[in-house]
C-alpha cells in the first residue's frame, strides 16, 4: 500500500506532449544569453566606447577626406570585427565553463537545434553591431561641419553596406567556430585573437608564401570589403579563406559537441 | 524534469536563469515569480547572481527550474545536498505536496536517511545492478519479530518447539522467523520470559544497504 501508486493511476493515461520549441525562440534565447551574462554585458559597452571613440577621433584627428559617413564606417568596424567575435565565442564556450550546456541540452536534447540557433543568434549580433556601427557614424557625418570646414558626406554605395555586412557576419561565425573547436573560454578568445594574426605576420613575412596570405589569410582577403571594392578574384579568395577560418572549424567543432560527453 | 544545482552561469541572476529556461519551455514570466515564491528565493536573492549562490541556494534555483513547466515527473539528484536542516525539511514538504497531487518523483542520493524519509519505493543499486527494489515498508520490514529475555535458552527453546527457526540478532537478542503474534504465543505456551518483543527490520534502509550490498547474497535478497 502506497500513495504513489494509487494517485498515478488516477492521472489520465497520456498527456499531450509538450511542443519542442522552434528555431526562432532558441534564436531568441541565445540572444538574450549573449547579453544577460556580466561578461557579455560589459563586452557591449566597451564596443559601444570604443565606437564612439573611434568616430571622435577621426572627428578630431582625422585627415579632412577622411570625415566621410563611408570612412566611418569603415573605421568602425574595427572595434566590432575584433570584440564582437568574442560575443560569439563566449555564447558557446561560457556553456561548457559554466557548466550550462548540462541545462540547455537537457532542454532542447537535440544538440545540432541549439548549434543552429547560435550560428543564427550571431549573425543577428553582426547585423545589429553593423546598425550600431552606422548609427554611431551617422552621429559624426552629422557632426563633421560642426567641427570643420568639411560639408557633411553621406555618400555610400550599396557595395560598401552589403560587404561590410559579410566580413561582420563572418567574423562573427568565426568568433563562434573557435569557441566550438576549443570549448574554453580563454583558449579560445585567445587564439581567435592570436593565431590569425601570427598567421598573417608569417605569411606576409615570408615572400614564398605570399601565395597562402592573398588566398588564405582572412584578414588579407577581407582588407577590400570594408570600402567594399571586393573583385571576382577577391571573392574566390574571400571563400577560401574563410572556408579555412570558419567553416572548417564550425565542422570540427560541430563533430565534436555532438558527440561530447557533458559533465 | 531535472535538476543539477552547478550547472548555472555564474554571472547571471537566479531570475534570468529561470527567464531564459522559461523562455525555452514557451511558459509565461508570471511563472518564474510564482516559482521563485515557491522555493524562497523571491525578494533580493531574484537579483543577486548565481555566482554568489550558497549550494542550498543554488538547489532551490534549479529544483525551481525543474517545475518551471510544471512537469509530471521531477527527476533529482541528491536534492538535499548543500541545504540546511531547515531546508531539508522544506524541500521533504515540498517533494511530498507534489507526489500527493500526483506527480512522481525520482531521486537518488546516497544520503540513506533522507531517502527513508521521503520515499515510498526504494530501488537499490550495487555496482551497476538493480539489488532490491519495491516499496519502502516491504523492503525495510518483513524480517521476522526481535525478541529478547533474560534467559536465551529458554526462548530459542519455546521457539524451536512451536517450529518457529530462530536465528541471533543484535545483542543478546533473537529474531524469530514468523509473525509478531506466533512468536508471542509460543514463548507464552513455553512460560518463558520475555522483555522485548517487537517487529524486526527496524534498522533502517542504511543496514539493509550494508547487507544488500557488503556480501556475495545480494542477489538472493532481491
Amino acid at each position: 500500500m502506497n500513495a504513489l501508486t494509487v494517485t498515478t493511476e488516477q492521472r489520465p493515461p497520456t498527456v499531450a506532449e509538450p511542443a519542442a520549441p522552434g528555431l526562432a525562440t532558441l534564436v531568441r534565447v541565445e540572444l538574450r544569453k549573449s547579453w544577460d551574462t556580466r561578461a557579455g554585458r560589459w563586452l557591449l559597452v566597451t564596443i559601444g566606447l570604443v565606437l564612439l571613440a573611434v568616430v571622435a577621433l577621426l572627428l578630431v584627428a582625422g585627415d579632412e577626406g577622411d570625415r566621410r559617413f563611408a570612412v566611418y564606417l569603415a573605421a568602425t568596424q574595427l572595434p566590432i570585427g575584433v570584440l564582437l567575435p568574442v560575443l560569439g565565442v563566449l555564447l558557446v564556450t561560457s556553456e561548457w565553463s559554466q557548466r550550462t550546456a548540462l541545462t540547455t541540452f537537457a532542454l532542447v536534447p537535440r544538440r545540432s537545434r541549439v548549434l543552429m540557433a547560435k550560428l543564427l543568434a550571431s549573425t543577428v549580433l553582426a547585423v545589429l553591431g553593423m546598425i550600431a556601427a552606422a548609427a554611431v557614424s551617422a552621429i559624426g557625418t552629422a557632426l563633421t561641419p560642426a567641427l570643420g570646414d568639411a560639408a557633411a558626406d553621406w555618400s555610400l554605395t550599396a557595395a560598401q553596406v552589403g560587404q561590410v555586412l559579410l566580413v561582420e557576419v563572418v567574423f562573427l561565425l568565426g568568433g563562434v567556430a573557435f569557441g566550438m573547436l576549443f570549448l574554453s573560454s580563454p583558449l579560445a578568445i585567445v587564439l581567435y585573437l592570436a593565431l590569425p594574426t601570427a598567421f598573417n605576420l608569417l605569411v606576409s613575412t615570408v615572400g614564398a608564401l605570399h601565395w597562402v596570405r592573398d588566398w588564405l589569410d582572412l584578414s588579407t582577403t577581407t582588407m577590400p570589403m570594408f570600402f567594399g571594392e571586393l573583385d571576382g578574384r577577391g571573392w574566390l579568395q574571400l571563400a577560401t579563406s574563410t572556408a579555412l577560418w570558419v567553416v572548417l572549424p564550425i565542422v570540427i567543432g560541430w563533430l565534436r559537441i555532438e558527440r561530447a560527453e557533458i559533465s | 524534469m531535472l535538476l543539477d544545482a552547478g550547472a548555472q552561469h555564474s554571472g547571471r541572476t537566479g531570475r534570468e536563469v529561470l527567464s531564459l529556461t522559461a523562455l525555452v519551455l514557451g511558459v509565461p514570466e508570471e511563472r518564474v515569480d510564482e516559482l521563485l515564491g515557491t522555493v524562497g528565493l523571491a525578494g533580493r536573492p531574484a537579483g543577486t547572481r548565481v555566482g554568489q549562490y550558497s549550494l542550498g541556494m543554488r538547489q532551490r534555483l534549479g529544483l525551481a527550474a525543474a517545475l518551471l513547466g510544471d512537469p509530471q515527473v521531477l527527476v533529482l539528484d541528491e536534492p538535499a545536498n548543500g541545504l540546511d536542516p531547515d531546508g531539508i525539511f522544506w524541500m521533504r514538504g515540498l517533494l511530498r505536496g507534489f507526489a500527493d497531487r500526483g506527480g512522481t518523483v525520482l531521486l537518488s542520493s546516497h544520503l540513506l536517511r533522507e531517502v527513508e524519509a521521503v520515499a515510498d519505493q526504494l530501488v537499490v543499486i550495487a555496482g551497476g545492478r538493480i539489488v532490491a527494489q519495491g516499496g519502502q515498508r516491504e523492503l525495510l520490514a518483513g524480517r521476522g519479530t526481535l525478541v529478547r529475555g533474560p534467559d536465551r535458552s529458554a526462548l530459542q527453546r519455546a521457539l524451536a518447539t512451536a517450529g518457529i527457526a530462530v536465528r541471533p540478532g543484535t545483542g543478546d537478542g533473537l529474531v524469530a522467523d514468523a509473525p509478531v503474534d506466533a512468536v508471542g504465543r509460543a514463548v507464552a505456551a513455553a512460560g518463558a520470559v520475555v522483555t522485548e518483543l517487537r517487529p524486526g527490520g527496524g534498522e533502517g534502509l542504511e543496514e539493509l544497504f550494508r547487507s544488500l550490498t557488503s556480501t556475495g547474497t545480494a542477489e538472493v535478497a532481491a
